[in-house]
Parts: structure tokens; C-alpha cells; sequence
């Protein structure tokens, strides 16, 4: 998928750490690739310069296809393709299809956002990871900058990252 | 910056660092099985098999071995269906709607739970299907598929449908939010493995998780509205099982307190089998530092609020049924109350109503005994609480001619010991196979909620 292959590689313990060192790197004009975490940092985001994630509209517009969805198939199926009579009530009636209407609602809206993030993550079971440390899933977090994206000098990135407190700086090539 | 209270006690203590976190869970899903591990899982087998022999005489019979009769047609399995989905009920009020308050005490508890309430919607969900007599026609009824009866479809205006539906979102709205947590701590155990098999079957669990930033921004969106969606999602299931028994007319079943009153029935229940198992875990696994005393005297708090809506909700039934006048619903209560299921009445009330409240002493609910027994005893009295709803109601109907009493048989019981010894073993096979602790939640909170702030730097 993407065609850099080689990163110099800061790895540090502490999340805030983490932060305060995305803010000085990208002050100095250095573009990071991108942060791995075992766990979700607050604030990285903003350090890192991401916009808001969309994924809650597209939850929005699945619950709405799964609204329209229930309630055109309960007037259809009980008004109009075979209309009965049961205990006298209409043939049609809203606010019986409430229920309905909402459980698929949520259904769709839950699994239309969630295969929108598999997709847009790139999550599938037979993937296989590149992972810039293999302690990046236990307790540290790394810093990955490109080497090729970068004009800065690989000595000026290490020196960065190691006067952010960096524990360790290392090189990652991905065949 | 992040301000937190120097006066509430730590979520995880003993000092863990964030090594240790990934070290104590992985444990148990590499080492091997313990001997208190074999022996539940032959005890929850054992009785899965005996189960699954009612089970196939139940299938091969036909629902005529089970007790019911004339005037009871429903019985021990719509009272196990609804205990089942209340005792799952729990799982989702942790991880939803404490994700939505932003307690952080759910962080070490949330992912047992949810199991639970999968687990238990499952067995839940057997026993409509096995009460429909030919389970293997069970999706052709409960489904709008097209059909050569004209097509025939299901009728929207029943709750038993709107049940179908809400049980099926519910499971798997609950399944996904899961998995999706999940999902990083399958990465982290992958990157332990030791052998080709493990880390290839976690490597595909993982769904090649790489820990990336931009990536735990969405999953951190994505969390925040499935739990936007299941908190909703959670009260309208219990409301519409409510439903089945609300929108009839049999007295004592025809109220309109039943949705608010079933969803705090279900959320007590379900917090009891939260903390019996939770307690279990704590002393098997060895996650005393991670399900503190702190953890069970919250979720003993949480059993007192809803224990008591329940008690309010117990007398406001019996003065509405005197205060309405209408003598069909003060002798349904009246019977339920001092008629032949008297026993059962009582069981009810003296496990939901007077023994929660207990855990209004400080020294009681921060008792892991005394949390562990009366988890138990409010498990047998939410199962007693729906056993008196549906049979009291039922018994002594309009004909005083038809008036009949239940008796389980060996079936009735044999299904209901099928659905636990099925609970059991999932639940454990769980326990060994998955983290059971969420470790990148707890992770998060180490330096903020540990113990020892200064050993994580």
C-alpha cells in the first residue's frame, strides 16, 4: 500500500512525553509519519495535526438507511402486499413499527460504521502488520519519520528525537 | 492536561507498570490450563451433556415433556429468557453507559462482562427457539422471508416480533462492540507468541492491528457512538421484552410500570452475575490488583439503586392493583402474594428487596464473602421474581374450572441446566483463550489511576 520503506524510529515510554516531542518535531518543520501506541493518547491527535475522525456521519447516514429501510418494509409487507386484520387495529400502523424501526435502525447505523472503519483502517484478518517496534502492542510508544519525506538530514531527525526524550532511536527498513 | 482527584482510591493497584499490565493478562492465555480451570470446565461440561440429553428428547418429543399444561403455557423457559437477557444486561450498561459517564473503573471489568452478556443472550435466545417446538423451522417464523403462502409475512403489531428483532440487534451490536475491543489486545498477544499455531490464529484475530495514531482516533470515534447507539439500543431490549407480557391482558401482566421496572430488574440481576463472576476471577486468575475491593463495592453500589427501584417498583404493583379497583388485578396479586406460590413470592421478595440492602453497610459491601453470596442470592431471586410474574399470573385464570398448578419435569429443569452448563463453558473458554482484561484501557489509566504514578516515569 504505501511505498516508503525506510524510518528512523524514536521510542519512548511516557504518553505525554510522546505528545510534547509530536509537538517540537513538527515545529522543526520535520513531517512524522505517524505514532504507535498500545493504547489511545489523548491529545495526540491534535499534536499530530488530524482532523476530527468522519465516522459518526457515516453512522448517521447507515441508521438513516436502516430507518427508511425497516419502516418501507413493514408499510409494504403489512399494507400494502397482504393486508390482515389483527384485533381490529389498522392495517398500517406507525406507531407499531416503532420498535422495529429503531432496532434495525441501530443495526444498520453499528454494523454500516464499523465496516466503514475496517475499510478505511485497513483491518482484515489476513493482513499482515508492519510494525515499527515489537513492543509498540506491550508498553512503548514510537515516533516514526520517513526518511525519503523528509529534506532534514537523518542526524538532525535522531538529534530530535533523542532531545525529546526519546529512550531509544533506531532505523526500520520494510523490504 | 488532565486534573485527577487525589481523594478517590486507585483503579489499579500494587504498584503495576504498563509491562506488567500486558504481563498479567497474557498469563493466563499462554500458560497453562489452571487445576481450578479443568475442574470448573468438567463441572460446566458435565452438566452441558446432561443438558444436551434433555435437550434431544425435548427436540424428538415435542414441548409435551415439559410440565406445561392447559392453563400454564409458559413456564420455566420464557422465566429463564427473560433471566438470561437481564443477567446480559449488565455487560452493556459497563461498557456503554460508563463509557458515556466517563467511569474509568469500567476499564477492568468491561470486557468479562460484555462476554457475559453475549453468553447470555445466547442461552436466552435458545429458549423461544426450543419453545417453538421444531427449532429448525424457528427462522421461517420469526423472520419477514418470503414464503409460499401468499407471502405470508410475520405480523409487525406483536411484541414477540419486535422481541426478534431487538434480541438479534442487541446480541449482535454487543458482539461487535466487543470484538472491536478486542481487537488491539489480540495485536498484543500476537506479538508475545511464542509459536507458529498461536501467532497465527491471533494474527488473523488481530486483523493485522498496528497500533497506528490515525487509527486509534476512529477506533476511539467508533467506540464513542456504539456506545451511543448500545445505551439506547440496551433499555429497548428489556422494555420489549417487557412488552410480550405488557401489551396482553392477563391481569397482573397488563401494566404499564413494566419497562422501567424490568430494564432496573435487569440491570440488578445482571451486575450480580457480573460480581459472581468477577469475584471468581479475581481469587483464579490472580487480577486482585486490577478488580480491587474499590471495583465491587461500586458495582454493590449500583446493586442497591437498582435493587431498590425494584423494591419501589414490587409495592407501587401491589397499590395500583387495590388502588384501580378492578377485582380480576387485586386478586392476581392477592393470590401472588398469599396463593399457593406464596413460597416463591416471598423467595422474591426477601432476595430482591431486603437483602441488597444490606449493601448499605460500608463494612458488608466492601466484603468480598458477603458480595459473593449475595450476588447469588439476588441471581435466585431475580429468577424467582420472573417464575412469580408469569406462573401467579397464569395459574388462576378467568375459569375458575382451569385453574391448574405447574409442575417442572426433569425437562424443564434438564434445559435450564443445558443453558448454564452452556454459559459456563463459554465463559471459561474465554477466560483461557481471550485477555480478560481490556489491557489497552487499563494501560491508558495506569499513570493517572495507578498506584504507584512514579514507577511508570
Amino acid at each position: 500500500m504505501e511505498l516508503n520503506k525506510n524510518f528512523i524510529v524514536g521510542v519512548y515510554s511516557d504518553p505525554d512525553q510522546v505528545v510534547r516531542a509530536v509537538r517540537k518535531i513538527r515545529e522543526n518543520k520535520v513531517k512524522v509519519h505517524e505514532v504507535y501506541s498500545p493504547f489511545a493518547i489523548h491529545g495526540i491527535d491534535d499534536a499530530l495535526g488530524y482532523k476530527r475522525s468522519r465516522l459518526p456521519i457515516a453512522a448517521f447516514i447507515f441508521g438513516m438507511i436502516g430507518a427508511i429501510l425497516a419502516l418501507s418494509m413493514q408499510f409494504w409487507m403489512m399494507g400494502v402486499d397482504w393486508p390482515m386484520i389483527i384485533g381490529g387495529k389498522n392495517f398500517a400502523s406507525l406507531p407499531a413499527f416503532i420498535p422495529v424501526t429503531f432496532e434495525l435502525t441501530v443495526l444498520i447505523s453499528a454494523l454500516g460504521m464499523v465496516g466503514t472503519f475496517m475499510i478505511v483502517s485497513n483491518l482484515k484478518p489476513y493482513k499482515k502488520p508492519r510494525l515499527m517496534d515489537d513492543r509498540i502492542t506491550d508498553d512503548k510508544h514510537v515516533i516514526a519519520i520517513d526518511i525519503v519525506a523528509n529534506k532534514v538530514s537523518d542526524k538532525t531527525i535522531k538529534a530530535l528525537l533523542e532531545e525529546t526524550g526519546a529512550d531509544e532511536v533506531n532505523e526500520k527498513n520494510f523490504e | 492536561m488532565e486534573v485527577v482527584s487525589t481523594v478517590r482510591p486507585p483503579l489499579v493497584t500494587g504498584g503495576k507498570t504498563v509491562a506488567d499490565v500486558t504481563e498479567d493478562i497474557c498469563r493466563q492465555v499462554e500458560g497453562k490450563p489452571s487445576k481450578s480451570w479443568l475442574m470448573g470446565i468438567t463441572i460446566a461440561l458435565t452438566a452441558l451433556a446432561v443438558g444436551f440429553y434433555a435437550l434431544i428428547v425435548l427436540l424428538w418429543e415435542g414441548i409435551g415433556v415439559w410440565g406445561l399444561n392447559k392453563t400454564v403455557g409458559w413456564a420455566w423457559d420464557i422465566t429463564n429468557f427473560v433471566w438470561w437477557v437481564g443477567i446480559g444486561h449488565a455487560g452493556t450498561l459497563i461498557s456503554a453507559i460508563l463509557l458515556l459517564f466517563r467511569q474509568k473503573w469500567r476499564m477492568s471489568i468491561n470486557r468479562a462482562a460484555e462476554a457475559m452478556t453475549i453468553f447470555a443472550v445466547i442461552c436466552a435466545l435458545m429458549f423461544p427457539g426450543f419453545h417453538m417446538g421444531r427449532l429448525w423451522l424457528g427462522f421461517y417464523w420469526a423472520l419477514p422471508l418470503p414464503n409460499t403462502f401468499g407471502s405470508l409475512w410475520v405480523n409487525f403489531n406483536s411484541p414477540l416480533l419486535w422481541d426478534v428483532f431487538a434480541i438479534s440487534t442487541y446480541f449482535t451490536v454487543s458482539a461487535v462492540f466487543w470484538y472491536i475491543g478486542l481487537i488491539p489486545d489480540f495485536a498484543t498477544i500476537r506479538d508475545r507468541a511464542q509459536n507458529k499455531i498461536s501467532r497465527t490464529i491471533y494474527g488473523a484475530l488481530s486483523f493485522g492491528w498496528d497500533g497506528a495514531a490515525r487509527t486509534w482516533s476512529r477506533y476511539e470515534s467508533v467506540a464513542l457512538i456504539l456506545a451511543g447507539l448500545a445505551t439506547p439500543l440496551v433499555l429497548s431490549v428489556h422494555t420489549i421484552v417487557s412488552f410480550d407480557f405488557a401489551t396482553s391482558v392477563i391481569p397482573g401482566w397488563h401494566t404499564t410500570i413494566f419497562p422501567p421496572y424490568f430494564v432496573s430488574g435487569a440491570i440488578f440481576s445482571g451486575f450480580a452475575m457480573v460480581l459472581t463472576l468477577m469475584i471468581v476471577a479475581r481469587s483464579a486468575m490472580n487480577l486482585k490488583d486490577y478488580i480491587t475491593i474499590y471495583h465491587i463495592e461500586l458495582m454493590n453500589i449500583v446493586i442497591i439503586i437498582t435493587g431498590s427501584i425494584v423494591g419501589v417498583a414490587y409495592l407501587t404493583e401491589l397499590f395500583i392493583s387495590w388502588y384501580s379497583g378492578v377485582p380480576a388485578e387485586q386478586y392476581a396479586f392477592l393470590n401472588r402474594a398469599t396463593g399457593p406460590y406464596w413460597w416463591a413470592y416471598w423467595i422474591m421478595m426477601t432476595c430482591n428487596v431486603v437483602s441488597p440492602q444490606l449493601f448499605w453497610f460500608r463494612k458488608i459491601r466492601t466484603s468480598i464473602t458477603a458480595a459473593f453470596i449475595l450476588s447469588l442470592v439476588v441471581n435466585v431471586g431475580m429468577w424467582f421474581e420472573r417464575f412469580v410474574i408469569i406462573v401467579t399470573s397464569l395459574h388462576r385464570d378467568f375459569l375458575p374450572s382451569s385453574w391448574a398448578m405447574f409442575y417442572p419435569t426433569f425437562y424443564d429443569v434438564g434445559i435450564y441446566l443445558f443453558s448454564l452448563g452452556f454459559f459456563f463453558t463459554a465463559f471459561l473458554l474465554f477466560a483461557k483463550f481471550f485477555p480478560v482484561v481490556n489491557m489497552a484501557e487499563v494501560k491508558s489509566i495506569i499513570k493517572s489511576a495507578g498506584s504507584d504514578i512514579k514507577s511508570t516515569k
